[in-house]
């Protein structure tokens, strides 16, 4: 048998898949581009408030206006998450499980606060709600005041957070169709208890990572609450807008010690949805073979 | 039970799915409505069971208007084309979904919900898979818990939508031998939509061909395959 008879066998790559070089490549400016636009500020920011050590970011977290603003954020964020899981849920169940004109309209208006700037938005509720206008002197005379106080600071977090919990469901909703829920209707069960038992239990996975998005943008919202919250030391100042004003006031490691622990509370809401995703992979993967 | 369709017709915005059809069902018949997609079959099983509504004309149960009937009074056991299980939900679940729904007065004690889904199971010969979930069951399998699941609830007739559609040949058969057997022992008034002619007169006492929302022909299997009364139901049954 001659030597070019002989079959040499050959490592083949599949069609999918690049040359060695390429691939190193690619992989070498994903790390840079994360290293540079993720890990880097990550890094920084907490250097920053740890520049003079521990006890000196831990103390700039305790007076009273950080304190203030912490407890602040916290109540926005847990008056407007449970808001817009609420409208999310109640927008994505009416957009894919029913057919009715003006849907295509709908699902535009949804998309609103994401197109339009939080500065605008922040603007709208003053020009509204403001001490000058109709429905904001009424309710200003009555000691409800909007803007410049809590409520207001709730709507601009609520208007800017809307689209994510919605937009997390639509897409899942829509590739689940209508027939679980027509099923559980011809087996007797009422709207609420095909919602509660079929429609819910189906979106939920979808629901956490929306609610999870929703609460770290409520957290870190800047724009719209800089306009409408009037930036009131110890009232209205949230924690973005705290370290807006620390930072522009030189106290570094203050502002920078708010911004370490904004970043931290972010953190944690990914930690738990990745703890979430661990402990229930079997489930997870049941519902995407299906 | 039997069923009256009188001048039932269906527009869905611009288009008609169905000019106003009339037929009657009588008690305990296992009947096909047959035809290729877009006659209106679906359109048709759909209204029976309270999922659309009509645009025109009557259902009438046992000679009663029910027309606008809600679907959860109807208590029509719907068997989908994909089955539609619960994903969530082992077998168990999904067959009890039906019982535990009932408003509380009328609820089996829990008992009594374990004895009807383990009845059932054994109906369907699959009584060890109460504590699985539908994916991991094979197309045939799943088929049949969703006959148990609508069963279940004790319905007043058994609406199912290609019931066979997405199985293979050999499954196909031993299914549609099971369905028959089914029929024979609970006396339901049964209607089933398919495409195939071969199922719809092997399986059916009575064989409806439709057409573009119209019903071409009503009869027993020999009776169309003797005399078909159009020349789209001598097109449709011989290819």
């Amino acid at each position: 048998m001659s030597d070019a008879s002989v079959h040499r066998p050959r490592a083949f790559r599949s069609a999918t898949e690049e040359t060695p070089a390429l691939r190193i490549a690619l992989i070498a400016i994903a790390v840079a581009g994360l290293a540079i636009l993720v890990f880097a500020p990550l890094a920084v920011v907490f250097a920053e408030a740890l520049k003079n050590g521990w006890l000196a970011a831990v103390e700039s977290l305790g007076n009273r206006d950080a304190r203030s603003a912490i407890r602040l954020t916290l109540l926005i964020t847990a008056i407007a998450v449970p808001l817009n899981a609420v409208f999310g849920i109640a927008a994505a169940w009416l957009i894919t499980k029913f057919d009715f004109r003006g849907k295509a309209f709908l699902i535009t208006l949804i998309d609103l606060p994401f197109s339009v700037s939080p500065v605008v938005a922040g603007l709208c509720i003053v020009l509204l709600f403001g001490a000058n206008s109709l429905v904001g002197g009424f309710l200003v005379a009555h000691g409800w005041p909007i803007v410049f106080a809590i409520p207001g600071i709730v709507l601009a977090t609520v208007f800017v957070t809307f689209p994510f919990v919605a937009r997390e469901l639509i897409p899942v909703m829509i590739e689940q169709g209508r027939t679980e829920e027509e099923a559980a209707l011809t087996l007797g069960a009422s709207g609420w208890r095909t919602f509660r038992t079929v429609t819910l239990p189906n979106i939920r996975w979808a629901l956490l990572y929306g609610t999870l998005l929703c609460t770290a943008r409520a957290m870190g919202e800047f724009g719209a609450v800089a306009v409408v919250s009037g930036k009131i030391r110890g009232q209205t100042a949230t924690m973005p807008i705290t370290i807006e004003m620390l930072y522009n006031e030189y106290l570094s490691v203050a502002a920078f010690s708010m911004a370490a622990l904004l970043t931290a509370l972010a953190l944690v809401t990914l930690l738990l949805k990745t703890l979430l995703e661990l402990r229930h992979a079997d489930q997870l993967a049941a519902i995407r073979r299906h | 039970m039997h069923i009256d369709i009188d001048e039932i017709a269906k527009t869905f915005g611009g288009t008609t799915a169905l000019h106003p059809v009339s037929l009657n069902i009588p008690s305990g018949a296992l009947v096909a409505l047959l035809g290729p997609s877009g006659s209106g079959k679906t359109t048709l099983l759909r209204i029976l069971g309270g999922l659309e509504f009509p645009t025109s004309g009557r259902v009438l149960f046992n000679g009663q208007d029910a027309t606008g009937m809600s679907v959860q009074d109807r208590r029509a056991g719907f068997v989908f084309q994909s089955y539609a299980l619960f994903r969530h939900m082992t077998v168990f679940d999904n067959i009890a979904y039906g019982l535990r729904a009932r408003p509380r007065a009328q609820r089996p004690p829990r008992a009594e919900i374990t004895r009807r889904v383990t009845k059932l199971l054994d109906l369907i010969q699959l009584p060890d898979i109460a504590g699985r979930y539908p994916t991991q069951l094979s197309g045939g399998q799943r088929q049949r818990v969703a006959l148990a699941r609508a069963l279940a609830i004790e319905p007043r007739m058994l609406l199912l939508d290609e019931p066979f559609g997405a199985l293979d040949a050999k499954v196909r058969r031993e299914l549609r031998q099971g369905l028959r057997d089914i029929h024979d022992e609970t006396g339901l008034t049964t209607v089933f939509v398919t495409h195939d002619q071969d199922e719809a007169m092997e399986l059916a006492d009575l064989v409806v061909v439709m057409s573009m929302g119209r019903i071409e022909q009503i009869g027993k299997p020999q009776d169309i395959r003797a005399k078909p009364a159009t020349e789209f139901v001598r097109d449709f049954i011989t290819t």
